[in-house]
């Protein structure tokens, strides 16, 4: 009886999934240029959140570092379009600050695929790199997302400092062309949509892949009860480090494809509070679902666009207030709800058939003593 | 030689800072392992009580009076945030025990809020408290170093707060009944003492504290909604490299971030000076991974 159910459910589900990438994929035969752009740069935050989902819904680690995760890999692709926009004179910050010469690490971005490389490397290994001196050591999980805080202040007041360097408060901006073709054109934006959809279909394929695999059971395994995990023999630092730098890699993609979008980089966009609102996409949209993290994601972001530019004042509340009732009473967001209200529906019915009862362990775990 | 001394002193005076700070940050999290992020809108809060009352000086009592306004401020700080901080443990923190990432970011969300709310009622431009007068000038001891009073007075205000903490944590009734339930809370709760009090008292005091160190920034320099955000992220290095549990690891703890952060950024500048302090910590935690004075103990989680 279960099985064809579970089977039916698994079609549907497939259904729905190559439904839903059809009417992304779709999109700009039904959408003005001002709104595809719009989704196109949500697409891309989606990315991101995919990664931190991984981390913190199915391994519960929190980063409320990835807005420099998603900095660097701006950063990377910017700087390859600065150096595209410049020719062969300076970019135009920098003769400002009185470099004569193209500082070093500049010097590989001038090419496009080492560019998308580098955007994609930098990120993962510095996550590795903060992973590996803090998993290793059975740091806290708490001082870990102190320290990723941390490394967003420091690595802001880096990229503000050095001015000469990284374009300082401003940033970089005023990007012409990629690959020869002018970015602003009607088919370079579709193009780049496309792409957008495409790279967040199979990320989210990989996601997925990943989350069902072994692999992701002991994830899910660390993130209940990481003791236990160790004295079955596995190793979890190993496992908290490769889903740091994947998440972060993730993240990195997210931002170049945000610049081919939007056209600036600044210290801004990678600061506590952006780093901070990619928490509450996954914590709205449900943490430990993937198809939680895009819808939280997409529905933030419209509210925000939506609400911020009418009522400023009432949407910084408003988004203090829903950090504070998601935590509190809807740890399991958007998607924790659907299921609940499916299962409810499911018991009305009398079909009973009760093979979720690990619908969400996070919260099981919240061992609220005395 | 003058540079060195009035480097040190200029540590010193951060450092202070830096320890009033994290002394609620460290006892709420020892105790409740809550992460206050809402701490720094505290420090605010503190901040504009001392406004408040400097504005009620000036318009309501007559001009010799205005002077003694400073240490009225500093009890109305502390008890405003006393209070504000007691209600929040009442109304939200006491959902979130045990899940300390959840009360991370329920925090954070209430920071926001208090942020705007202080936005709305004093608009978000910077005001400025005027010092009383007695706090204008200097100490000049050696020749060429000027200490001035107002960071003379604040050094003084956190040793004052620091000797009254430790004679509450180690010295009183009540102060034992925390660390009680800091050490063992079942077993706390067992032999009949309240914990939710506690927890309430201990959260209020650590809050109480930290508008105290908001009304001490105001002779510092202006004040605005967001002060609280600037100094958040340090003190909770502090927490982080001093342990929690024990208050000598907060004091060590905020000296050396205080002493670290400025003289790295006299030797390089201010946004290098912050990557190698943030460096020094993660190395640090190599070798001590629960900071420098970890409460032991034989639980693994």
């Amino acid at each position: 009886m279960t099985s064809i159910f579970a089977d039916r459910r698994r079609l549907w589900l497939l259904l729905g999934y190559i439904a839903a990438a059809a009417v992304l994929f779709c999109a700009p035969l039904y959408l003005s240029d001002f709104r595809l752009n719009l989704l196109a740069k949500f697409l891309a935050f989606a990315i991101a959140a995919l990664g931190l989902d991984l981390l913190w819904g199915y391994t519960g680690v929190l980063s409320l570092g990835h807005g420099v995760f998603f900095g660097l890999g701006a950063y990377a692709m910017g700087m390859h379009l600065k150096l595209q926009a410049s020719g062969t004179r300076l970019p135009d910050f920098m003769d400002w600050s009185g470099l004569t010469k193209l500082p070093w690490f500049w010097e590989p971005f001038k090419v496009f695929p080492v560019a998308v490389a580098l955007g994609i490397l930098i990120p993962a290994l510095l996550a590795l790199f903060l992973g590996f001196f803090t998993f290793r050591n059975r740091i806290k999980g708490v001082y870990f997302t102190i320290l990723t805080q941390a490394l967003v202040i420091i690595v802001t007041t880096l990229f503000i400092g050095q001015q000469a360097y990284t374009g300082g408060t401003n940033g970089l901006t005023s990007f012409t062309k990629l690959l020869g073709e002018p970015l602003r054109s009607d088919t370079m934006k579709t193009v780049l949509y496309l792409a957008t959809v495409a790279v967040l279909v199979l990320v989210f394929m990989l996601c997925r892949y990943i989350a069902n695999s072994r692999m992701g059971k002991v994830l899910r395994a660390i993130r209940d009860g990481e003791n236990r995990v160790r004295f079955l023999g596995y190793n979890p630092a190993t496992y908290q480090m490769m889903t740091f730098a994947f998440s972060g890699a993730l993240a990195g993609i997210a931002g170049m494809l945000f610049v081919l979008h939007v056209g600036i980089i600044s210290p801004s966009m990678m600061g506590i509070v952006p780093s901070i609102e990619m928490i509450l996409w996954v914590a709205i949209g449900g943490r430990g679902t993937l198809i939680g993290a895009l819808i939280g994601t997409l529905a933030l972001n419209y509210a925000k666009s939506g609400l911020s530019e009418a009522y400023p004042d009432f949407w910084t509340i408003g988004l203090g207030v829903l950090f504070i009732v998601v935590t509190v009473f809807l740890p399991g967001g958007i998607a924790g709800l659907i299921r609940s209200g499916a299962e409810a529906v499911r018991r009305i019915r009398g079909r009973g058939n009760m093979h979720e009862s690990g619908a969400h362990s996070v919260l099981q775990g919240s061992n609220r003593s005395v | 030689m003058e540079m060195w001394i009035s480097q040190l002193f200029n540590g010193l005076s951060v450092s202070s800072i830096l320890l009033l700070i994290a002394l609620g940050l460290a006892i709420t999290f020892g105790l409740m392992g809550v992460i206050n992020m809402a701490h720094g809108e505290f420090i605010m809060i503190g901040s504009y009580t001392a406004y408040l009352t400097q504005n009620l000086f000036k318009d309501l009592l007559p001009k010799g009076a205005f002077d003694s306004y400073f240490i009225a401020a500093i009890i109305a700080s502390f008890l405003v945030a006393f209070v504000i901080g007691y209600v929040l443990e009442v109304i939200l923190i006491r959902h979130l025990y045990g899940r300390p990432l959840d009360s991370l970011l329920a925090t954070w969300g209430v920071g926001l809020v208090l942020q705007q709310i202080a936005r709305s009622i004093f608009g978000a431009p910077n005001v400025a408290v005027s010092s009383p007068s007695w706090l204008n000038g200097g100490l000049e001891l050696i020749d060429g170093v000027v200490f001035p009073y107002k960071r003379l007075f604040i050094l003084a205000l956190v040793a004052i707060c620091l000797v009254a903490m430790y004679m509450y944590i180690y010295r009183s009734a009540s102060g034992r009944r925390m660390r009680a339930v800091m050490q063992n809370r079942e077993m706390a709760a067992c032999l009949g003492i309240s914990t939710r009090r506690v927890d309430g008292m201990t959260f209020a005091i650590g809050s109480g504290i930290a508008g105290i160190a908001g009304c001490a920034l105001t002779l510092i320099g202006p004040i605005g909604p967001n002060i609280g955000t600037y100094y958040i992220v340090d003190a909770f290095m502090v927490v982080v490299l001093g342990g929690v549990g024990k208050l000598v690891g907060t004091v060590v703890g905020a000296l050396g971030i205080g002493f670290f952060n400025t003289m790295f950024e006299w030797w390089s500048n201010a946004s290098l000076g912050k990557v190698f302090v943030f460096i020094l910590i993660v190395a640090f935690l190599q070798w001590k991974p629960k900071g420098l004075f970890a409460v032991r103990t034989r639980q693994l989680d």
